[in-house]
């Protein structure tokens, strides 16, 4: 029934569905996985590092996580080519609005300009969408750090803690039952509350572990970015070293293996 | 001809321009408000002929209007409005240029001060303590070089405005007996004064 509806982006089917960007979105539940996670003081973007051989030589910086501004950073979950295009995009956007303004983009503008060139490739020119989706993490004076994510389609939205790629549902769920809920932030009211950066770096872990089931958590498999504010209230993008990495990681170990014993 | 001045205070700023429309040998009106409000806590004051001034303020109002709808409300400072408006004389300058030359004035919530920047018909911007366009400046600026103090309060600033007003009106040769004085501070853009009503047609 789909098959005479599914060739072109601009059209729908019957069913109201657009075809195209929905297979765009499965394009993406086969690449690398990566969390997002809102922390008080920060913001924690955790992917899996797909190495596919051996023989390939070392990336430069990453293949996950790019710098947008002095004060935006994203994840890629995708096809990269697509996604290089539409970072361009962003840190174009970026640019122009503090050549323009002087003053840092909004994050949420950024992250909606990206967007909306996104779904004019679902609507115009009949070309296909991008086989993307982005975790956005930024810091803006007006709203502090903020997370988002983005698909295909062109829609977005703010998050406290989410997950894409591969296995993201199973990502989601644990998210869902461990986030702001563990018993060192729990707040007296009992309501939820977030974790600071070093508690959603052990989460993001733990989330990554279960979204990468059955390899064992290894430091090289895994890239660990965080986003936080220095002593002078300038954004800081780090992405952890190997031994930064391994620490967080047996902390997590640790945790699980006494949190069994009792 | 125009005479547009203005000086920040403690939490605000003050503006001032001459009310004369005129070309040549005739005057059009005398009772043109040339303090065009631009948002909420923003104001500029302008020099130059009529059809740029009305131009160009009108599509920076509006388009600062259309900022604030797009993001949810979001404002522009009051560095971020003057520096698109340089931006729009940048890219008009090699094109059609605007001849207008600004004394933008802001109050920002966030700092609780005023600020204020001058803007030329080339797209220089600076951002400046007390200023003035036109041939005024050959008469007030001695004047505000020597009154201003850094923090001065409204009244001060108002008392300037006044000697400044006296100064030209004893020196200088073309008559401009009407002047349009607006405040800017937390409470918005409000007219302080006026020679003769904009709305008097």
């Amino acid at each position: 029934m789909a098959r005479r509806y599914d060739s072109s982006t601009t059209t729908f089917s019957p069913e109201g569905r657009l075809h195209q960007v929905e297979y765009a979105i499965e394009a993406i539940n086969n690449a690398g996985t990566c969390v997002g996670i809102l922390a008080r003081d920060g913001i924690v973007m955790a992917s899996e590092r797909r190495i596919t051989s051996g023989l390939l030589a070392p990336a430069k910086t990453s293949e996950k996580t790019y710098k947008l501004c002095p004060h935006a950073a994203c994840n890629v979950a995708g096809l990269t080519a697509d996604a290089n295009i539409l970072i361009d995009q962003a840190r174009l956007r970026a640019g122009r609005y503090h050549y323009q303004y002087q003053e840092p983009i909004p994050v949420e503008q950024l992250v909606e300009h990206v967007c909306n060139y996104k779904q004019s490739y679902t609507q115009y020119g009949g070309l296909r969408p991008f086989g993307v989706a982005f975790l956005f993490a930024g810091y803006d004076e007006k709203h502090g750090f903020q997370l988002y994510q983005s698909d295909p389609s062109g829609n977005y939205s703010g998050w406290k803690a989410t997950v894409i790629g591969a296995n993201n549902q199973a990502g989601k769920s644990l998210l869902k039952s461990e986030y702001g809920s563990s018993s060192a932030e729990m707040a007296d009211e009992g309501e939820e509350t977030s974790p600071d950066v070093a508690g959603a770096l052990r989460l993001a872990v733990k989330v990554l572990n279960k979204t990468m089931d059955g390899t064992a958590a290894a430091a090289e498999k895994m890239e660990l970015f965080t986003m936080t504010l220095d002593e002078s209230s300038e954004v800081v993008h780090h992405i952890l070293t190997q031994k930064e990495a391994q620490e967080v990681i047996d902390q997590v170990e640790a945790e699980t293996a006494s949190a069994g014993d009792s | 001809m125009d005479t547009v001045f203005g000086i920040q205070f403690k939490g605000g700023v003050v503006l001032a321009a001459d009310q004369s429309n005129a070309r040549s040998i005739l005057v059009y009106q005398n009772n043109l408000d040339k303090v065009k409000q631009l948002s909420s806590h923003s104001a500029m004051g302008v020099s130059g002929p009529n059809a740029d001034l009305v131009n160009f303020t009108e599509y920076i109002a509006k388009n600062l209007a259309l900022y604030e709808l797009a993001n949810d409300g979001t404002k522009l400072s009051t560095k971020a409005q003057a520096n698109f408006c340089r931006n729009e004389l940048a890219v008009a300058l090699r094109k059609g240029p605007y001849q207008v030359n600004l004394l933008l004035g802001g109050y920002d919530e966030k700092e609780m001060t005023g600020s204020l920047y001058f803007l030329d018909y080339m797209a220089s911007l600076q951002k400046v303590p007390y200023g003035s366009q036109g041939y005024a400046s050959s008469f007030c600026l001695s004047i505000m070089d020597k009154e201003y103090k850094e923090g001065l309060s409204e009244s001060d600033a108002l008392l300037i405005v006044e000697h400044s007003i006296k100064e030209i009106a004893t020196r200088f040769l073309i008559n401009q007996p009407n002047f349009m004085i607006k405040i800017i501070d937390k409470d918005g853009v409000r007219v302080h004064s006026f020679g003769a009503d904009p709305a008097e047609t």
